[in-house]
């Protein structure tokens, strides 16, 4: 019944029906609801029931645990500062809650997951609505249609965004994401950068001051000193001696636990602090083998690898140097961006050992820029924008040397038969 | 005006411009136009450097000896930016120091070997003259544009002078950082350059 009534509809937007420059857009929405109608006319042929649609779904499944955590966590850092001395930032998000009469009580997962709601789903719904529109736009002067792949970009996006980003901010990163990033090199398929991670790193240097620092991490007002706001990387990088004291010597109190930043009710980007909820998504996109695992598994070796020779190393003014590498894995961005980020396969490159040392050099970078460079305290988008930048290069010389070697091989193999 | 000489006048302006077809001369695009003001003071450096050194470079022309043209070419132009960096300090000090070394690094800038290169070393002095000009207006309308623009969303003002309302003073705009950086001026030439290419595909390469 649904499938006449579409039909019906439909017929306008046909080949030389009135609305037919808009086909992209009922497209998108009809072979949203059914697999489409259009079979084969020619000689049959294999088919893998795994199409664009299907995969991108896939990947938004692996996300749910970081979607919950966006829900839970954000709100749940906001009412627990706010039970400790700060005050509820004022507008109509904190209307809603007096209205509903909820609360801001830390205790009560409704009140968390309300709140965090309330600052998590705005910014969903500007990033598909103006992502979307201007995917929509680009499909219709190319007369192409609608790629399933803004979904994955759509959820991306929120998850590494601070509770507290402005929303005009968020439309216009997401913009910028999405003609820059990608419509500009032909759109889906055709990037070289990730475009989530562009519309984040335009925001990061457009307006530094709601990207970074001690004040946006957390949906409430901690002017009052009563807790600090500032993530722990910041922490360890720019407060150094002190984060550390209280982390590693519990004996000094207030520091975190590997458990605590495993779990992830830690202050941050909203999707990001959850190491568990991440392990949960690299595990469906490894098993699917929609994100390769070769590219998480290099990542954890490259930062393996220098963040233990930085510990060798030490350094008497950088205390950072000293945080355990493994602490690398827990702490900030680390945990999304290797899973999610890192494995996007149009921008990582194509082959095995090319993503071998694609990922390699995100973890020997990530920790360099976390560690060495004191501007930055967090060094994950920077670190796989730049790899996404070499990936067509990596790629090319992984086929080159697999040339010499089979033509080494064949070589060998002509002088044995002579 | 003759058609030959509207031309050479007009064509570097749109149709062959020597940033945005030929690609020239970025380096100084990117430094000088956070503001209007500098973008301004640079444009007319450039114009009048590149047509006094097109117009004494075509005089030469039949003077120079080809194995050391280049160096005949540098010396004229180093003669002139120097000459230029005088002027300006002079005159606009404030200006001049912040536009620092680009004014001395106008030497270096492509067009202007370029254009003594292919241009006034084979035609005659008012023709070269013209095509001199022409390339500094091509070169002068992109820095104002991409001036005007990173000074209007990197900082909310025009010649100086507040146009956007700042949040930081009660308004309701918020600076773009991202304009007062580098990168922000490459963003823009981008921009202009797939304005200018979808009104004239045929600024497109080859495939």
């Amino acid at each position: 019944m649904l499938r006449g009534l579409l039909d019906r509809l439909g017929a306008p937007f046909e080949k030389g029906g009135p609305l037919h420059r808009l086909w992209p857009l009922w497209d998108a929405q009809d072979t949203f609801l059914y697999t489409p109608g259009k079979t084969t006319a020619g000689p049959s042929h294999g088919r893998d029931r795994l199409d664009m649609k299907r995969l991108m779904f896939t990947v938004v499944i692996a996300l749910a645990g970081t979607v919950a955590m966006a829900f839970y966590n954000t709100g749940l850092q906001a009412n627990l500062a706010i039970s400790h001395g700060a005050t509820p930032l004022p507008g109509w998000r904190t209307a809603v809650i007096a209205a509903l009469g909820i609360g801001f009580s830390p205790d009560s997962v409704l009140a968390a997951v309300i709140h965090g709601g309330l600052w998590y789903l705005p910014v969903l719904i500007v990033t598909f609505a103006v992502g979307g529109a201007w995917e929509m736009l680009f499909a219709i002067i190319r007369r192409h249609e609608v790629s399933e792949g803004f979904l994955v970009t759509g959820m991306l996006f929120p998850l590494i965004l601070p509770p507290t980003v402005p929303l005009w901010q968020v439309a216009l990163g997401i913009s910028f994401g999405v003609v820059v990033g990608k419509e500009i090199f032909g759109g889906s398929g055709f990037n070289i950068l990730n475009p989530a991670l562009t519309a984040r790193a335009f925001l990061f240097f457009a307006y530094p001051s709601d990207l970074t620092g001690d004040r946006i991490w957390i949906a409430a007002d901690t002017a009052p000193d009563a807790v600090s706001g500032a993530t722990w990387l910041a922490r360890f990088s720019l407060t150094g001696n002190e984060a550390f004291a209280e982390t590693f010597h519990p004996a000094g109190g207030a520091g975190i636990t590997a458990w605590d930043a495993f779990i992830g009710f830690l202050p941050g980007s909203m999707g990001e602090t959850s190491v568990l909820a991440c392990l949960f998504g690299a595990v469906i996109l490894a098993a699917t083998g929609i994100g390769s695992l070769r590219i998480m598994l290099a990542v954890a070796a490259g930062t393996l690898l220098m963040g233990g020779a930085l510990n060798l190393i030490g350094s008497d003014t950088n205390p950072f140097f000293a945080v355990p590498f493994w602490w690398h894995y827990l702490m900030g961005g680390w945990a999304f961006g290797t899973v999610f980020m890192a494995t996007e396969p149009v921008t990582a490159p194509s082959t095995d050992g090319g993503r071998v040392v694609y990922g390699f050099l995100i973890g020997v970078l990530v920790v360099l820029i976390r560690v060495v460079n004191p501007a930055y305290p967090e060094g994950m988008m920077l670190s796989i924008l730049l790899m996404n930048v070499f990936a067509p290069l990596i790629d090319h010389f992984a086929l080159q040397s697999n040339v010499r070697r089979r033509a080494a091989a064949s070589a060998l193999a002509v002088e044995g038969r002579g | 005006m003759a058609s030959e000489t509207r031309r050479v006048l007009m064509d570097p302006l749109i149709h062959n411009n020597p940033i945005a077809l030929q690609v020239l001369g970025i380096c100084s695009a990117l430094a000088v136009t956070t503001g209007m003001q500098t973008s301004v003071v640079m444009s007319a450096a450039v114009v009048a450097v590149i047509a006094l050194s097109n117009l004494s470079v075509s005089l030469l022309r039949n003077m120079i000896p080809t194995n050391i043209r280049i160096i005949v070419q540098l010396t004229i132009i180093a003669s002139l930016v120097i000459v230029t960096d005088q002027i300006l300090k002079a005159y606009v000090y404030e200006i001049s120091k912040q536009l620092s070394v680009f004014v001395g690094l106008i030497i270096t800038n492509c067009i202007i070997m370029g254009r003594a290169e292919a241009f006034a070393m084979q035609n005659p002095p008012l023709k070269s003259l013209i095509d001199g000009i022409g390339n500094g207006m091509g070169y002068a309308a992109i820095l104002l544009v991409v001036g005007a623009a990173r000074e209007v969303f990197g900082a909310g003002t025009f010649w100086g002078i507040p146009v956007l309302p700042l949040a930081s003073e009660g308004g309701w705009f918020t600076p773009n950082g991202l304009m007062s950086l580098s990168p922000g001026a490459f963003f823009v030439i981008g921009f202009l350059i797939w304005i200018l290419r979808t009104f004239r595909p045929e600024q497109n390469e080859a495939e």
